[in-house]
């Protein structure tokens, strides 16, 4: 029972990584047909800003507030990146898919490149602070409390989406955005404003999602974003696109499968199986589990 | 008087293939102007063009012009807070927002909206306020379409093809609140149903293969059997049949 419960919450801590990673990945999607191979990129940038602010900012460090206020530096440096790329790269090549892919999978190499050209190819120890190098007793297992907080982070972001996707005039935007983007500008919205705030959400997710990965492996490394990015991608398919609560649903789905099958089967059986799910979903439902809506 | 809208050697090019050549035509500044034609001669491209919804792969020359203002190369947001109002072809409504959502969409910062105005023509659209726009009729999603138009003061209506695929008590509804709103704003129409044509349109635009193949006064035109059916493919039916009736059993122009 106690493995089961202990297999349950890491599954749910790898799925809330997957889940801030896909989120903004599918929104972005859903709202601008933007195909964002350098999404990755925000979680590095994320997790290397939150390290290098636990060292080198003043108030900043590996515990208590000054954590707080690296992982803030983290997201803000995040947000800032996805902001410039939207504004400065995206923007000219709206509508332009095969331009689009190009800039961001050769963004998404340039950034990895940079980061190993600055601080090393070999993952660097990532400074958390002590409790969650801890464990909790729950119901017989003994949970790493760097997945709990991810779990936390998950739930509360997913919280503040929805809300914002429900109860505010952006959040409307978007929503009708995602159903059909041409007939919101024909409503006399300037819905360009709506892609950069969903790349600087998608941005802001993406670069905690590195700050708490750093947290939770232990350690950041320069291709870390990339490796997530492909199981993010997966999550959004599944989910759908444009659908923040079906990439809830479906990073869920992928973290406990992953988790369950490669501790009872062979090691490495799990990311196959998750292969073999995604093709299930194509091949069943190919909008995925919640089409192409912006749910709230 | 001068017209509302001018439409001057506009030519419009989507993938290689040239949809639109050398159209012009005026809009009058009050009442009902009707774009005719059949299936496929560039009516629904006009309107997009005047709107700025030519796809990316389009080209479009020529000069459209609302007053001295130049309507070419401005994004379509600008153009409808300037007071082009649009309503497209198969409504186009957000199905996953509710009534009330689709209507908050339209509202403006700065700008009252005219939700007195929309109930009064519509009470159907407050009574279902909470409903998802995806679960309502064909009719009613056209009047959240208009409705949600109307929410703003416009100084021109696009409306295309507003009673395809209506039924036809609707379309008689629709076209009863079209008539009420062309008292106070003027409306470029593109329609098919020649029934409403004769109850709506003072003026008609008749396109055939890319270009204008005549302009005049549409009650002229419908009078004219043959020509109708030479421009249209249809004859006109019978003039003098009660407008409701005529509406609802309408022929259309293909």
């Amino acid at each position: 029972m106690g493995t089961v419960i202990l297999l349950t919450l890491t599954g749910l801590g790898l799925a809330a990584l997957y889940f801030l990673v896909a989120s903004g990945l599918s929104l972005v999607f859903g709202l601008a047909d933007v195909l964002n191979f350098a999404h990755g990129l925000f979680l590095g940038v994320g997790a290397y800003a939150t390290w290098w602010a636990a060292g080198n900012l003043p108030g900043a460090g590996p515990d208590g507030f000054g954590f707080v206020l690296a992982v803030a530096f983290g997201v803000a440096a995040g947000t800032l990146v996805a902001v410039l790329v939207e504004l400065v790269l995206i923007r000219p090549l709206y509508s332009r898919t095969i331009e689009q892919v190009l800039v961001t999978v050769g963004l998404s190499l340039a950034g990895v490149a940079l980061l190993q050209a600055t601080w090393g190819a070999d993952a660097r120890p990532f400074p958390r602070p002590e409790w969650t190098r801890d464990v909790t007793g729950i119901l017989g297992a003994q949970v790493p409390n760097g997945g709990l907080l991810l779990i936390i982070a998950a739930v509360l972001v997913l919280g503040a989406l929805l809300a914002f996707l429900q109860w505010t005039r952006y959040g409307l935007v978007i929503r009708a955005g995602v159903e059909n983007r041409e007939m919101v500008t024909a409503l006399g919205i300037d819905v360009r404003k709506a892609f950069t705030l969903v790349f600087a959400i998608g941005g802001a997710a993406a670069a905690l999602a590195g700050a708490l990965g750093g947290v939770y492996f232990g350690t950041v490394s320069p291709g870390q974003g990339s490796s997530l990015l492909i199981f993010a991608f997966i999550v959004v398919v599944i989910g759908g696109m444009g659908s923040v609560l079906g990439s809830a649903y479906a990073a869920v789905a992928v973290g406990l499968l992953q988790q369950f099958v490669n501790y009872y089967g062979t090691s490495g059986l799990g990311d196959i199986c998750v292969v073999g799910l995604l093709a299930a979903v194509l091949l069943l439902r190919p909008q995925g589990i919640a089409g192409k809506v912006a749910t709230a | 008087m001068e017209a509302v809208l001018s439409v001057e050697n506009l030519s419009v090019r989507i993938a290689g293939l040239h949809i639109l050549q050398g159209v012009s035509f005026p809009v009058a500044p009050t009442g009902v102007t009707v774009l005719l034609g059949r299936n496929g001669v560039g009516k629904t491209t006009t309107l997009r063009a005047i709107v700025g919804l030519t796809p990316r792969n389009g080209e479009v020359r020529g000069t459209i012009r609302m007053g001295a203002q130049s309507l070419l190369a401005r994004p379509t947001h600008r153009l409808v807070r300037g007071g082009l109002g649009y309503v497209p072809e198969d409504r186009c409504v957000f199905a996953g927002l509710t009534v009330a959502e689709n209507l908050r969409l339209a509202e403006r910062r700065g700008v009252t909206p005219a939700y007195d105005k929309v109930f009064a023509l519509f009470p159907e659209l407050e009574r279902r306020a909470r409903q998802r726009a995806g679960s309502l009729s064909g009719g009613q999603q056209q009047m959240l379409a208009i409705g949600r138009v109307l929410l703003n003061d416009n100084r021109l209506l696009l409306v295309d093809e507003p009673t395809k695929g209506l039924a036809p008590k609707v379309v008689t509804e629709v076209t009863e609140v079209l008539e009420r709103v062309a008292e106070s704003v003027p409306v470029l129409l593109v329609e098919q149903n020649l029934a409403v044509v004769r109850r709506l349109a003072r003026d008609a635009v008749v396109l055939a293969a890319g270009q204008v193949a005549w302009a005049g006064d549409a009650r002229e035109l419908l009078l004219e059997t043959a020509l109708t059916r030479s421009l249209l493919g249809v004859g006109t039916g019978e003039p003098h049949r009660g407008p409701d009736r005529a509406a609802a059993t309408g022929k259309d122009a293909n």
